[in-house]
């Protein structure tokens, strides 16, 4: 067991800020190269036209799992302390849902309305300060939204731990169905595209 | 430092396709892009132990600013004191402020190279600029409100918190997509 470093004490928080900002560019470069920095290429992902951010968004999604599942198998890195978010249920339902419709209205979401913006898009600059004009109404209202931010608390559970089957199980049914979606995405482009 | 080697790799990359006659570079491959962005995930969870995000490092923004504008305000409210307290010495001295600020760099630089920086605003024919604009805030305003709900947005949550199989994560991330299809048809004015 060797990583995850910062938590093995290999460098302190200083270094890890420096790193923040490293990771955070190849972050920025891969989505602006994916073409993530336009609203028009995103919403196309919902009108069937395009389907760059499903094959995007689940391809990066299987490199990170696969990776971190056979790094931690061979043992370089101890998964027990790489954070899992808490589930709490109810509120990432109704939260997703939203996040959903603003995504559609709004044509980015918050970190590609940052490589919007850093490109020269407007309206990427534009949903940014809603962006935060809606955590600030969130913040104001909190007194009253915090019993249910708070419910449905489930601590940070893993699809393999509610299914009661072996993590890599999941790992293979995840890689399973995205080559699944990557074949179908392509059909369905093939159809919408054309018309 | 940073700028001028922005400045340079721009000019290069508009030099490049001037001389061959081209306009914008085409995208990336999505499956190639897709890997790329995964070993930047699969990187920060090895160096980090944790993923990456966005909305988080605007909470940090709008804390910092309510706690200026209204000091007792802020500290009486439980979410704000969250992020004031979030980095080690200032709140923006935390993780994700950091990233954001490399997302800019890194999104600049690409599209520096592919002679893809261009002041504009993203819409469909069918709308005016500003209701454009008007629509492009309202979203962002759902998005603040879904993603502080949620506890991330897609990169903290769908992309992260899937990529580690947490079960909120990825209810989270089939709810972001039923919502955006449920709503597509009535907003497309907007971009078809």
């Amino acid at each position: 067991m060797i990583a995850p470093f910062f938590k093995y004490g290999l460098f302190g928080d200083e270094a890890s800020l420096i790193l923040a900002f490293l990771v955070g560019i190849g972050f920025g470069f891969f989505l602006e190269r994916a073409g993530f920095g336009s609203a028009r290429k995103l919403t196309a992902q919902f009108y069937l036209t395009d389907l760059t951010v499903f094959k995007v968004m689940f391809t990066a999604i299987i490199t990170a799992l696969l990776g971190i599942f056979y790094l931690s198998w061979i043992g370089w890195v101890d998964l027990s302390l790489v954070y899992v978010p808490n589930t709490y249920l109810a509120p990432q339902i109704l939260g997703g849902l939203l996040l959903g419709f603003g995504f559609i209205v709004g044509g980015y979401c918050p970190g590609t309305s940052v490589v919007g913006t850093a490109t020269g898009r407007f309206d990427g600059f534009i949903f940014l300060l809603g962006l935060m004009a809606g955590i600030f109404a969130f913040g104001e209202a909190y007194p009253l939204l915090e019993g249910f931010v708070n419910s449905t608390d489930l601590g940070p559970i893993t699809l393999p731990e509610a299914l009661h089957v072996s993590y890599g199980l999941v790992v293979f049914a995840v890689v399973a169905l995205a080559v699944v979606g990557f074949w179908g995405a392509g059909i369905v482009e093939r159809r919408f595209a054309a018309r | 430092m940073a700028a001028t080697v922005a400045t340079e790799a721009m000019k290069a990359g508009a030099a490049a396709r001037h001389e061959a006659g081209t306009g914008p570079a085409p995208y990336m491959n999505p499956y190639l892009a897709g890997v790329g962005l995964g070993l930047v995930l699969l990187a920060t969870f090895v160096l980090m132990g944790r993923g990456l995000g966005a909305s988080g490092a605007f909470t940090s923004v709008v804390a910092v600013a309510v706690e200026a504008a209204a000091p007792e305000h802020a500290r009486a409210n439980e979410f704000y004191v969250g992020y004031l307290e979030n980095g080690f010495g200032h709140p923006f001295k935390s993780f994700l402020v950091f990233e954001v600020l490399g997302l800019i760099v890194g999104g600049f630089l690409s599209g520096a190279l592919a002679g893809r920086n261009r002041r504009t605003v993203e819409k469909g024919p069918r709308i005016s600029t500003r209701g454009r604009l008007g629509l492009a805030f309202l979203g962002g305003g759902l998005m603040g409100v879904g993603s502080k709900l949620a506890r991330g947005c897609t990169s903290g949550q769908a992309l992260s918190g899937g990529a580690v199989l947490s079960v909120g994560s990825w209810a989270f991330m089939l709810m972001v997509f039923a919502g955006a299809y449920a709503l597509a048809y009535f907003v497309r004015r907007q971009w078809l």
